[in-house]
């Protein structure tokens, strides 16, 4: 397993750019990590055998982007947006609305340290791949007191492995829109890593919009520093990749932020998506309302680990999870787990997790209406998914996600 | 009543239906004629509110005897949504909330349905804004309600009303309402009731399954049958209501025990 991985080091291109020296890191950790493992709780539920395929792509390359991408399905810029997409180019030249600006190499080498708490960086396999291999950043600064928006779109390019890395800083009081979304191609991998610091006041709406189709494969990671009085809320969704990853990690560094995870999951045919959260409270009077919910349809493979840390330092913290979850094929699988660590003894933590099929009086409800059994199951599930839907920042409805997925399911 | 000239709507000959194996119902007649109002009351467990979800196709129940005509059809070879495009309608004693799903949208997809079987024009967005408007006023209901989801958060009586306002959208031919008075105030009560009495018409006919005389102050049936043991005891016009308002069930059960003594 370990040789797979050294070959892999071996054939990537001297390290290079403003990333060198994290590639020089991530190159380190991977050569003592190798492959991730079965016995690993962390991997244990994860099909290997579709990670193993990852390190056998090429890297993407820039010039051949315009060829291999289709973009005949992203929907058009609405006139006052902004979309910078990451098309594998180093350099990224978008003009960005008043109050966003690209970040100096100065100010990415101050910020560009993931190291704290939440991450072990020489234990993180994901995150090591992304730096081993990935020469390429999106470094942006939001300031000012209006509220911004932007879409940021990741597209894959067939049969290749697109590692992409954004670095974003919102300053004291900034508010910003994003809409991030990565798109899988055919036999593609996609590895993001996005790294977010909030300072004090700041608030994020982050929306993740995740779709994979034929055989394509996604890590991402989502790396969030909060300072006190900031407001985090994603709503990220996973569907149709072969295999997936999402792992957020947030992290209060002195407490007295809000944080709200939303995650929706929907697989079918043999997919496995998952999804391993770590919330990390590093002061007192935390927040966290997370809720978590999957589909599973056909013979796939749902996944959820929710952990959440309360330090002794973390007195008063306030954090919920529940994981919400329908099994709608008899030879589908979930699995989710809550993982809660708590030292400080003045807290309140909730957490709850259920399984379930479709509801029989749900059905029989609507059926009992004209509304016939399959458009009922489709009312059930569109339902189910707006919950998570609704809270994406407006400009996620041009991706019509919900028809998307209502049409794989049907399929 | 001369039967001859209205017509038979629904016709249930010794229907005996299972759930779990458990025998609830046990052989129930009924007819039921265009024009008319039957009620039937009985005890917690009579068999009152399975007869309901039996004739609307609930599949939890196991049909093991018996037949239930509606008009020209068989409807236990029918699936609920056909059922329900025929014009079958069953108010529910408990109204199913469903988060996420608009109940505006609900309401459209299951009128249209509906139409579509009655060879009406399938309304579209708007025109079924219209057309809702319209039916709100029957049961006095906020229209603030129809873009929140199906009954999610609802009081008990705007759940009640909102069963109303389907059956009003849905124009049913027959409507089949489980104990929609339950769980109502006085003046919700007679919102509701004014609503169905709005709603009944010569051409259709409607059921009302109650345990109280109050519903049948507002809305006046021909006929009241008690049911007990999956049976009904007894048929009677209005006055029988009054009587087991006063008296309870025991007295029927025991002239019934003992007309079967006799046999």
């Amino acid at each position: 397993m370990k040789t797979e991985c050294l070959e892999w080091l071996e054939q990537l291109p001297s390290p290079d750019g403003v990333l060198a020296s994290e590639q020089l890191i991530g190159r380190e950790s991977l050569r003592n990590l190798g492959l991730p493992k079965k016995y690993s709780e962390a991997w244990r539920l994860t099909n290997l055998k579709r990670i193993e395929k990852i390190l056998k792509l090429p890297l993407a390359q820039s010039n051949q982007y315009e060829n291999s991408i289709d973009k005949n399905q992203w929907p058009e810029i609405p006139k006052d947006g902004v979309r910078i997409i990451l098309n594998n180019e180093t350099n990224y030249k978008t003009n960005l609305p008043n109050g966003i600006r690209f970040l100096s190499n100065d100010d990415i080498k101050e910020t560009i340290n993931l190291s704290h708490q939440s991450i072990d960086e020489t234990n993180d396999w994901g995150v090591s791949v992304n730096k081993a291999c990935n020469n390429k950043l999106l470094a942006l600064k939001v300031d000012g007191l209006e509220e911004q928006s932007l879409e940021i779109l990741i597209p894959s390019q067939k049969e290749t492995l697109n590692p992409s890395r954004i670095l974003l800083v919102l300053g004291k009081k900034a508010k910003l829109k994003l809409l991030q979304v990565i798109i899988g191609e055919g036999k593609s991998s996609n590895n993001n890593l996005i790294q977010i610091h909030l300072d004090e006041g700041s608030e994020l709406n982050h929306g993740l919009i995740c779709f994979g189709k034929n055989d394509s494969s996604l890590f991402t990671q989502a790396c969030i520093k909060q300072n006190i009085d900031s407001k985090y809320e994603l709503n990220a969704i996973q569907h149709g990749w072969s295999i997936s990853r999402f792992e957020p990690r947030v992290f209060q560094q002195n407490g007295k932020a809000k944080t709200k995870l939303n995650g929706l999951q929907i697989s079918s045919e043999k997919q496995q998506l998952a999804t391993h959260s770590l919330v990390n409270f590093n002061g007192p009077e935390g927040e966290l309302e997370q809720l978590q919910k999957s589909i599973a349809a056909d013979q796939s493979h749902c996944i959820f680990n929710g952990a959440v840390k309360v330090p002794k330092e973390a007195q008063k913290t306030n954090a919920s999870q529940l994981s919400r979850n329908l099994l709608i094929s008899k030879a589908a699988r979930i699995d989710t787990k809550p993982e809660l660590e708590i030292v400080a003894d003045d807290v309140k933590c909730a957490h709850g997790a259920t399984i379930s099929q479709l509801q029989e009086e749900e059905l029989f409800y609507l059926r009992s209406r004209g509304i016939d059994s399959n458009q009922a199951a489709t009312l059930l599930l569109k339902g189910y998914c707006q919950e998570i839907i609704n809270n994406l920042p407006v400009a996620a409805e041009r991706w019509q996600i919900l028809n998307q997925i209502i049409e794989n399911l049907n399929k | 009543m001369l039967k001859s000239e209205t017509k038979l709507i629904l016709e249930v000959c010794d229907l005996h239906a299972n759930v779990e194996d458990q025998p609830i119902l046990n052989g129930v007649n009924l007819q039921v004629y265009a024009g008319e109002i039957h009620a039937i009351m009985g005890r917690n467990g009579s068999g009152k509110s399975t007869l309901s979800k039996v004739i609307a196709g609930h599949p939890a129940y196991k049909i093991t005897g018996g037949t239930i005509k509606f008009e020209d059809n068989n409807l236990l070879d029918l699936d609920p949504e056909e059922r329900a495009r025929l014009g079958v309608f069953l108010g529910f004693q408990y109204p199913i909330e469903i988060p996420g799903v608009s109940n505006l949208e609900f309401l459209r997809v299951s009128t249209n349905a509906r139409r579509e079987y009655e060879k009406k024009e399938e309304l579209d967005t708007f025109e079924f804004e219209d057309f809702v408007q319209e039916k709100l006023k029957i049961v006095k209901m906020d229209p603030a309600f129809l873009n929140r989801s199906v009954n999610e958060g609802f009081s008990g009586g705007e759940k009640k009303r909102n069963e109303i306002l389907q059956m009003a959208l849905l124009e049913p031919k027959l409507a089949i309402l489980d104990e929609t008075d339950s769980g109502l105030d006085i003046d919700a009560l007679r919102v509701v009731a004014a609503g169905v009495n709005k709603l009944a018409t010569p051409n259709t006919a409607t059921i009302l399954i109650t345990h109280y005389q109050r519903l049948l102050n507002e809305i006046t049936p021909n006929y009241v049958h008690v049911m007990a043991n999956g049976k009904i005891l007894k048929t009677a016009g209005k006055e029988l209501a009054l009587q087991l308002e006063k008296s309870g069930y025991d007295w029927i059960e025991q002239i019934s025990s003992n007309k079967e003594e006799n046999q």
